[in-house]
């Protein structure tokens, strides 16, 4: 009879898509281009805060934006129409974008002629807070429909993100939201967080977090 | 949540591992895996069991091993202040193999 014996693996899960990661940020230091992860819930307002921010710093910043949805491409035809160079990633019922998929998106993207590259990822609070897209900050946005619950609900999310965007602050008088609670729960899970509270609709806030943008953009590409 | 291309991940693995290694069949798999992972190990097996037929791997049985801190809560052991950023807890580590 055969004998049993050990074999040492020692490999982590994962290791793949964190190599192609951190490739995509040399690719992107190199080619002077910064990329942006933006994550949220369907329905938070991720491709109408993109608009508001193109309109916003489109003049100082040349800008691509790589959309990504289970199925359709109304995303990217929103974007393509505000003119700025858009590419539809279709994840087929993937419930978010890894590096390698970033990668084809960026792909059929010109990045000589672009400062920033947005990946607005498939909405979601779940999965896509598991694998690193290789973008160099991480943003989410959560509205205030969604409730202040949602850090203790999702604490991954909150834990992986440089910036968390509270939207439509615009419906903060008609709901029982409290920021106090909220910014508690966010900064115990993240202390080093920083928070904007924004609505596309009123623009409130808009020019603080497009000035972060900016600002990172600006450092990472010098 | 990621149970299945984990699963996935892991039998691309160790069938790599096994075919380096002139293995004929692989009997156990030890994984450490993070306090802090949500994955199932329940829907793990079913997967792998699902994913491995006609593999060196058909018959593996999947064995987690917690790395365990106790503390009980998120919390610095140094300085016990838990206002802390997270550096680990949540990986998924495969060990070593029982093989014939």
């Amino acid at each position: 009879m055969d004998e049993i014996r050990l074999i040492e693996v020692k490999e982590e899960i994962h290791a793949d898509n964190k190599v192609v990661a951190e490739k995509l940020r040399d690719r992107m230091a190199a080619e002077k281009t910064f990329l942006l992860n933006l994550m949220s819930s369907p329905g938070a307002g991720k491709t109408t805060l993109i608009l508001k921010t193109i309109e916003t710093i489109k003049d100082d910043l040349r800008m691509g934006v790589i959309e990504a949805d289970i199925d359709s491409i109304v995303d990217a035809e929103k974007v393509a129409a505000a003119g700025i160079e858009a590419i539809q990633l279709r994840t087929g019922g993937f419930c978010h974008l890894d590096a390698s998929m970033v990668e084809k998106g960026l792909n059929g993207l010109d990045l000589s002629v672009l400062d920033m590259v947005i990946i607005e990822n498939v909405g979601n609070l779940v999965c896509p807070a598991e694998f690193d897209t290789g973008a160099i900050k991480n943003v989410m946005i959560l509205s205030v429909p969604e409730g202040d619950d949602k850090p203790l609900k999702y604490p991954l999310m909150f834990s992986v993100c440089d910036v968390l965007l509270v939207n439509k602050i615009d419906y903060l008088e008609a709901s029982d939201f409290n920021m106090t609670a909220l910014n508690e729960r966010v900064l115990a899970l993240n202390p080093d967080i920083k928070i904007f509270q924004t609505s596309s609709k009123t623009g409130q806030g808009i020019e603080d977090w497009a000035a972060w943008l900016r600002e990172a953009t600006t450092t990472f590409i010098r | 949540m990621h149970e299945l291309p984990v699963t996935e991940s892991i039998l691309d693995i160790v069938l790599k591992n096994a075919k380096k290694n002139d293995v004929k069949k692989i009997v156990t798999i030890y994984l450490n895996v993070g306090e802090l992972s949500d994955l199932e190990e329940e829907w793990m097996q079913k997967y792998f069991q699902y994913l491995s037929k006609g593999t060196l791997a058909e018959t593996a049985q999947l064995s987690f091993i917690v790395d365990k801190n106790d503390l009980g809560k998120i919390q610095c052991p140094k300085c016990n202040e838990e206002k802390c950023t997270l550096k680990s807890g949540k990986e998924y580590y495969i060990k070593n193999m029982e093989v014939i």
